[in-house]
């Protein structure tokens, strides 16, 4: 219910600190760039964290199905990095397109 | 259970047999791609696509060379390898990206969906072979002479 006020008073403090309305979009769009970008590699970094970690310990457990968990975990790890990428997609589309 | 600090996996490399997989699934989807990308940008929209097709096969291969050398040593190491090197590697995209993103011949738009569809669909191709196989190893394609 705030949001809208809070915004209208950054945009008028903007403006009177000489900022036009293209620099002000700019600076939203170089935050919400930024804020893309690094919360998407938050969730496949914790993602990747545990698969792996998870892999590891039944690497230890059973030695002789590591050649399968190796093929399953690599697989998971590019599937969890893929959430990553979307983020990165966002973020170069929101600051350079 | 073994110490996972000190145990290692001296078997087979099969992320690099996934990765070599993946890369010869994506020189039969580039073209695809590359056509279709190329027909609504143009001929930089056809560059762009590829140069994102190479920059995500590269990625894959990376990433399994990494995994595949490091498990040869520790299981643990291959477990800071595969975060860290997934930090690296998202970082070595960015700059691949950055780098190029003035060039006369980069379309931003085709680049960016080239990138999530070919990691994606590359990766739910391998996923159907590799389940497959999992589920049903008699079906596994018997090499040449075995």
């Amino acid at each position: 219910m705030s949001v809208l006020p809070t915004l209208g008073t950054i945009a008028q403090a903007a403006q009177e600190g000489g900022l036009t309305a293209a620099e002000l979009k700019n600076n939203n769009a170089a935050t919400g760039a930024g804020l893309a970008y690094g919360l998407a590699a938050i969730g496949p970094g914790i993602g990747i964290g545990y698969l792996v970690g998870q892999s590891v310990q039944a690497m230890a457990r059973q030695p002789e199905s590591a050649g399968t968990v190796r093929t399953t975990m690599f697989l998971g790890i590019a599937f969890t990095e893929a959430l990553a990428l979307i983020g990165f997609v966002v973020f170069i589309l929101l600051k350079f397109a | 259970m073994e110490d996972t600090l000190t145990a290692y996996d001296d078997g087979p490399a099969v992320e690099m047999a996934i990765a070599v997989d993946l890369l010869r699934r994506a020189l039969w989807a580039a073209p695809v791609l590359i056509a279709a990308f190329g027909a609504i940008w143009g001929l930089n929209g056809a560059i762009s696509t590829a140069y994102a097709v190479g920059l995500v096969t590269l990625n894959f291969l990376v990433a399994a060379a990494m995994l595949a050398w490091t498990a040869r040593i520790s299981l643990t190491l291959m477990m800071a390898s595969a975060m860290f090197g997934y930090l690296v590697r998202l970082g070595l995209i960015f700059v691949a990206v950055w780098l190029v993103r003035d060039a006369g011949w980069v379309e931003l738009v085709p680049m960016c969906l080239a990138i999530v569809i070919t990691h994606l669909g590359l990766l739910f191709w391998e996923m159907r072979y590799v389940s497959a196989t999992l589920a049903f190893p008699g079906l596994k394609p018997a090499t040449k002479g075995s």
